[in-house]
């Protein structure tokens, strides 16, 4: 465990090219250690690219990185031996059980027979596959096979582990139970986690987050601090005339009100005491106002000046073109 | 189901270590009875966890020779068990080589007998006899081929990227997978040799460990070649298109079928640069040793290998297989050292 300070990962001026594209251009920033940090942005953002280049799998075109006290290009066996990876893609094999999975990462990793029995059962009873460590990987359900791949990845102990986008494609559920066992994972086992992720709600799980978009970070803070940077809230009103509350609004308090999700919506600074104002001189009667602090949508809105998915439509292309370049690898 | 839910939603992670052993583990057998379907994985974890003893940490070593042997273990190992459960493969793979070695054996056989006339034992050699080596060859060429074509396979599943990322040398990846290959390419041919007696070869102990000895060298050669390719090649598709197109041309001029003595000029050369030429005829050269045969009918079937009118002898055929192996694998080797 990192107890002397040094930074879990450490990154500064990381430049990655596929040919002409500028996948990740120029970031830096550090990870404590014990913290869940993670990556948010849409596809393409250049995500992948860096989890890469940080697991050694890639290497940078420019600038240094260092995970878990090691350079990943000139150290790189030292930084291979401290990182667990679960990547985006599963990287089992169907044809083995659960068990052979895990046996065949030990010895791999080197990791000593003496106390792979007692290991292998702890990290397969953390993600609840004790009881089917004996199936084939090929019968395992998607959230089986990530739980497996998390068990694998933490098998030999590692100080820092790499999670590529670890719910994507799995249900509503699952992903929930996932992240319950990153939780607990982090209590237990002492270690860093980083992660990349572009559903929003998860992001609110780690402890700091960096939001990343075309290969650039644009924001680095907790969750608290990012929303709260933001500084708007969103209220939304209903009443009986809301072409007739927009235009009032606009007119008496200078606000750009529009509809959504069937409400007139806009957003103020602290939303709150705003209402009282409102009610006093919007000169219409409301039905119903409600609140909201911002979420990191809005968060990633103010930084980028689109919404996440937006961002994904037009960044696909060139996401496929960085993709392919980090995956022949 | 709904009930489980509940109880998973209001223990907290850290609360429900201590407290609830005995309620979760009660949770997930109920769970299982009542709606095996949706069973969640979770609480069983949730039971097995509660009881959860100190973590067991593992540090991980430093690099050693002990240690990619360790790896090329494990990689040899996988490709046994991936074998081993994949009858499918087993069973197809022995399709060809028995028609080869009944059908066509059986369907030419009655065309030779008819111009030569059966006559007593020794003055007669069974076509099946003649082509029971190059079958054996073709069988092991073709699992070999499959077993290197299983890295492209990895690749496409991801499973590349485990080992690739592990702290190991490549080459002891590389070194798992060709023996690996080569074991499980001499197995598949072991199976062919208990065919031996439906095509006339004595079942001579001494002579069936030659042959499987003869069959893992040739097989070694043949993975170092397909991983070789392999290492380049990205889809299973075009590795497959590869090795049709690699694989039936040195089948047909390697002497597998026919005796190499006596052909035109332009095959004789042929014959002679293609490696599986000095595979098969040892393998000839073991069985026809152990029929009994006219001096004059073991030089028409069993002619071995000639430059230039000069004999090969079987020691430097073996030698020749086993260094065109060891530099395929060595390619092999840099090959994917070199991607990163």
């Amino acid at each position: 465990m990192p107890e002397d300070g040094t930074p879990a990962v450490e990154v500064a001026g990381l430049v990655r090219r596929f040919g002409a594209v500028e996948a990740v251009r120029g970031i830096g920033f550090a990870v404590r250690p014990g913290e869940i940090f993670g990556f948010l942005g849409p596809n393409g953002a250049g995500k992948s690219t860096t989890i890469n280049m940080l697991c050694t799998l890639l290497r940078p075109t420019e600038g240094s990185a260092r995970v878990a006290g090691f350079d990943v290009v000139r150290e790189r066996d030292e930084v291979r031996r401290n990182i667990g990876l679960v990547f985006q893609d599963p990287t089992l094999d169907g044809y083995l059980s659960g068990e052979q999975n895990l046996r065949f990462h030990a010895e791999l990793y080197g990791v000593p027979r003496s106390v792979l029995p007692d290991r292998m059962r702890q990290v397969l009873e953390m993600v609840g596959l004790w009881d089917k460590r004996g199936d084939r990987v090929q019968t395992y359900s998607g959230g089986m096979k990530r739980r497996l791949e998390i068990a694998r990845g933490l098998l030999h102990s590692p100080r820092v582990l790499f999670l590529d986008e670890p719910t994507v494609g799995l249900d509503p559920q699952t992903r929930a139970s996932i992240w319950e066992y990153i939780r607990d994972l982090r209590a237990a086992e002492q270690i860093t986690i980083f992660m990349t992720t572009h559903y929003m709600d998860e992001a609110e799980y780690c402890d700091r987050i960096a939001i990343m978009d075309s290969g650039t970070i644009v924001a680095l803070d907790t969750p608290e601090a990012l929303k709260a940077g933001v500084g708007k809230d969103r209220v939304q009103i209903t009443t009986d005339d809301d072409e007739a509350a927009i235009a009032a609004l606009a007119e008496r308090f200078g606000l750009a009100a529009t509809m959504a999700e069937g409400a007139v919506t806009f957003a103020v600074a602290s939303g709150e005491a705003f209402v009282p104002r409102l009610f006093a001189e919007l000169g219409m009667p409301i039905r119903s106002v409600s609140v909201s602090r911002p979420s990191l949508d809005d968060v990633f809105m103010s930084f980028t000046g689109t919404t996440i998915r937006d961002a994904e439509g037009s960044s696909k292309d060139w996401m496929r073109m960085a993709m392919r370049g980090g995956r022949s690898r | 189901m709904r009930r489980t839910d509940s109880v998973e939603n209001t223990d907290t992670p850290d609360g429900a270590e201590t407290s609830d052993d005995a309620e979760a583990s009660d949770d997930a057998g109920t769970v299982r009875e009542a709606d095996p379907v949706t069973t969640t994985e979770r609480d069983q974890a949730r039971g097995a966890r509660a009881g959860a003893a100190p973590v067991v940490r593992v540090a991980v070593p430093e690099r050693s020779f002990v240690h990619d042997l360790r790896a090329v273990k494990i990689v040899l190992h996988r490709e046994l068990i991936r074998y081993g459960r994949d009858r499918m493969r087993m069973v197809s793979g022995l399709v060809q080589p028995v028609l080869w070695l009944l059908v066509m054996g059986t369907g030419l056989s009655s065309l030779m007998t008819a111009g030569r006339g059966a006559g007593p034992a020794g003055t007669h050699v069974d076509l099946k006899t003649f082509i029971f080596p190059g079958v054996c060859a073709m069988t092991v060429m073709f699992t070999a081929m499959f077993s290197a074509g299983s890295i492209v396979w990895d690749r496409e599943f991801g499973f590349l990227r485990e080992m690739l990322v592990a702290p190991v040398s490549r080459s002891s990846i590389v070194v798992g997978k060709c023996i690996g290959g080569a074991m499980v390419a001499t197995l598949q041919g072991a199976v062919i040799l208990a065919l031996a007696g439906l095509a006339g070869v004595p079942y001579d102990p001494v002579l069936l460990l030659e042959l499987l000895g003869l069959m893992f060298l040739g097989a070694f050669a043949l993975t170092g070649f397909g991983v070789m390719m392999a290492a380049r090649i990205k889809s299973m598709q075009s590795f497959f298109a590869l090795m049709q197109m690699a694989l039936m041309p040195m089948m047909f001029l390697s002497g597998a079928l026919y005796p190499l003595s006596g052909l035109p000029a332009w095959l004789t050369v042929l014959t002679r640069f293609n490696p599986l030429t000095y595979a098969v005829d040892p393998l000839r050269q073991a069985i026809f040793s152990r029929l009994a045969l006219t001096p004059e009918l073991r030089r028409t079937f069993d002619p071995g290998v000639t430059w230039w009118g000069w004999r090969v002898p079987v020691g430097l055929e073996i030698v020749l297989v086993l260094l065109i192996g060891l530099v395929l694998m060595g390619v092999a080797i840099i090959e994917f050292r070199r991607s990163e």
